[in-house]
């Protein structure tokens, strides 16, 4: 019996055995345009991206970020497309893509807890008639990456806006994708739960095989964790490692120069 | 069946058992309530309650549809147009062209004058008018028949489709990334509450329909802090609720619907009460 459990335990923390980043896949985005009737929202865009590797997009409100993103994950209707390839052996794979939401749907008292909020995305098991126990456990373990498993059974709408953080970041990497949306991930959360939250990004990149498009305000993270910056305004206008972009004449004309000082 | 009858007689020592259309109408509650309790949850959750109203009003036009081709059921014309009116709300809404209020209002309105005016052409709308307050106590033994099948069917639904329908109201885009298809889930769900508010419509009244669905719900929620208490205690809210006014209706002699509805709603202001003084003290 105790060897069973044993046994079954070994099988679930395989499964999420995070795999390190073989720099093996690489995602392609062909030409994606975006328009609504006559006006164009985000036109050509194209973004190659490696495994292992944190892609950030920057640019005023309004220049189109958050449509790409939902471009990518084909909740708009777009041109162009997105591919990802296994470089090993040349072959087309089926792309997983996980999300981060800026928000979600949520009331002061709304009688939802952690495990009801992750259980309705990763299982079938009716969450209005019982708690079962099986998928209680994946929950908590993938909870456990960032160290969010003693939250489990808290009213979501009682968490702060890090801990909420941490627990949509736990949804989106199960499963592992092979890329990771993230939407302005750090709205709502204060200087502490920011730190956090980039420790966090940190260790998925370095743990986990998979790409991250970030979508993000902060200059600071950018210069510190990003492999390659993208500054849009309905397309791309530079793209290149966190120094060129920053220091670029397209990013003074768009941020101005006191945003961001030599 | 009348074994049931006799069943209920031994179980219920009461007066008012004896009467054949109390046995139904507590048969009708036994089983309408607990629906209503179930499927508000996802309303109130989803913020549809602005949409199960208006499929309420909706009925009306329903009505006069099946008055003008002359079919003496009206059940069917009210099924088909609840149904289709639901499925074009839902397409209407995702065009995003004008906010979701304001088009549900839109076609509330314009079906509820359409039922308005082919009901009331010559002068006789009295005839329809018990549509509006409903009445439990004319339902048969048929009719409760197809309540259980209706009652089946959402409960499979439930068991299959509550955490996509639910992960789908939390946050579309995650549903989508986790390859929910959220359209054909939503479509799902509003033809169920479609068929539904349509064929009790009759016996709970377009007036009062809406306050069925979400008040016990609304109730449960002031003290729930998960899904399964969420869902137990609206049941359990609704099914008292019908049952004591049934009874309460019986012996004042009021309608049985709005009785229902001001004892659901007593109990709403009374959890809201408690919630607030649990709040004050954490």
């Amino acid at each position: 019996m105790k060897e069973n459990r044993i046994k079954k335990r070994k099988i679930i923390t395989s499964h999420i055995q995070p795999d390190t980043a073989c720099g093996l896949h690489c995602i392609q985005i062909k030409d994606i345009s975006v328009r609504d009737g006559a006006q164009t929202i985000i036109e050509n865009i194209n973004l190659h991206i490696h495994c292992g590797k944190i892609t950030v997009i920057i640019g005023k409100n309004g220049a189109g970020k958050s449509t790409l993103i939902k471009a990518i994950l084909g909740e708009i209707k777009h041109e162009g497309s997105i591919e990802i390839n296994d470089l090993r052996n040349q072959t087309l794979m089926n792309l997983k893509i996980g999300y981060v939401p800026q928000y979600i749907n949520m009331e002061k008292n709304t009688p939802m807890s952690v495990y009801d909020l992750f259980a309705g995305y990763i299982s079938n098991s009716p969450i209005f008639f019982r708690k079962n126990p099986k998928v209680y456990h994946t929950i908590k373990e993938q909870l456990r990456v960032f160290e969010a498993q003693d939250l489990v059974d808290k009213r979501a709408c009682d968490l702060s806006g890090g801990e909420l953080q941490r627990v949509l970041l736990s949804i989106a990497i199960t499963p592992v994708p092979n890329l990771l949306l993230l939407d302005e991930p750090v709205s709502g959360i204060d200087k502490n739960g920011m730190e956090l939250f980039y420790e966090n990004i940190g260790k998925l990149k370095s743990n986990f095989d998979l790409a991250m498009i970030i979508v993000s305000h902060d200059f600071e993270f950018v210069k510190k964790y990003a492999d390659h910056v993208i500054l849009m305004n309905k397309r791309i206008i530079k793209e290149g490692n966190p120094t060129e972009v920053l220091n670029s004449d397209e990013f003074k004309e768009i941020f101005g120069e006191r945003v961001y000082p030599k | 069946m009348d074994t049931l009858y006799s069943i209920m007689e031994t179980v219920l020592p009461f007066p008012w058992i004896q009467y054949d259309f109390m046995k139904n109408a507590l048969l009708a509650i036994v089983i309408i309530t607990p629906l209503f309790g179930i499927l508000g949850t996802m309303i109130v959750n989803n913020k549809m309650a602005f949409f199960s109203d208006a499929l309420g009003h909706s009925a009306l036009t329903g009505v006069s549809i099946g008055a003008i081709l002359g079919i003496v059921d009206t059940n069917l014309t009210l099924l088909v147009f609840g149904i289709l009116f639901a499925l074009l709300l839902n397409k209407i809404k995702r065009r995003k062209t004008v906010s979701t209020d304001t088009v549900i209002s839109v076609f509330s309105s314009l079906s509820m004058a359409i039922g308005l005016v082919i009901l009331s052409r010559g002068g006789n709308f009295s005839k329809y008018s018990g549509l509006l307050v409903g009445d439990i106590l004319s339902i048969s033994i048929q009719e409760i028949g197809t309540l259980v099948i209706i009652f089946i069917i959402t409960l499979i639904f439930w068991f299959f489709g509550f955490n996509k329908l639910h992960a789908a109201g939390v946050n579309e885009s995650l549903a989508r990334s986790k390859k929910i298809n959220c359209n054909f889930m939503e479509d799902c769900f509003s033809v169920i509450i479609a068929v539904i508010v349509m064929f009790s419509i009759k016996w709970v009244g377009i007036l009062i329909i809406n306050a069925l669905l979400i008040l016990p719900a609304a109730a449960s929620r002031n003290f729930a802090s998960n899904m399964r208490e969420y869902h137990l205690f609206s049941i359990i809210i609704s099914l008292f609720s019908g049952i004591t006014g049934l009874i309460i209706s019986y012996f004042v002699g009021t309608a049985t619907g709005p009785t229902i509805v001001i004892i659901a709603a007593f109990l709403f202001f009374i959890t809201l009460f408690f919630r607030s003084i649990l709040n004050h003290k954490g």
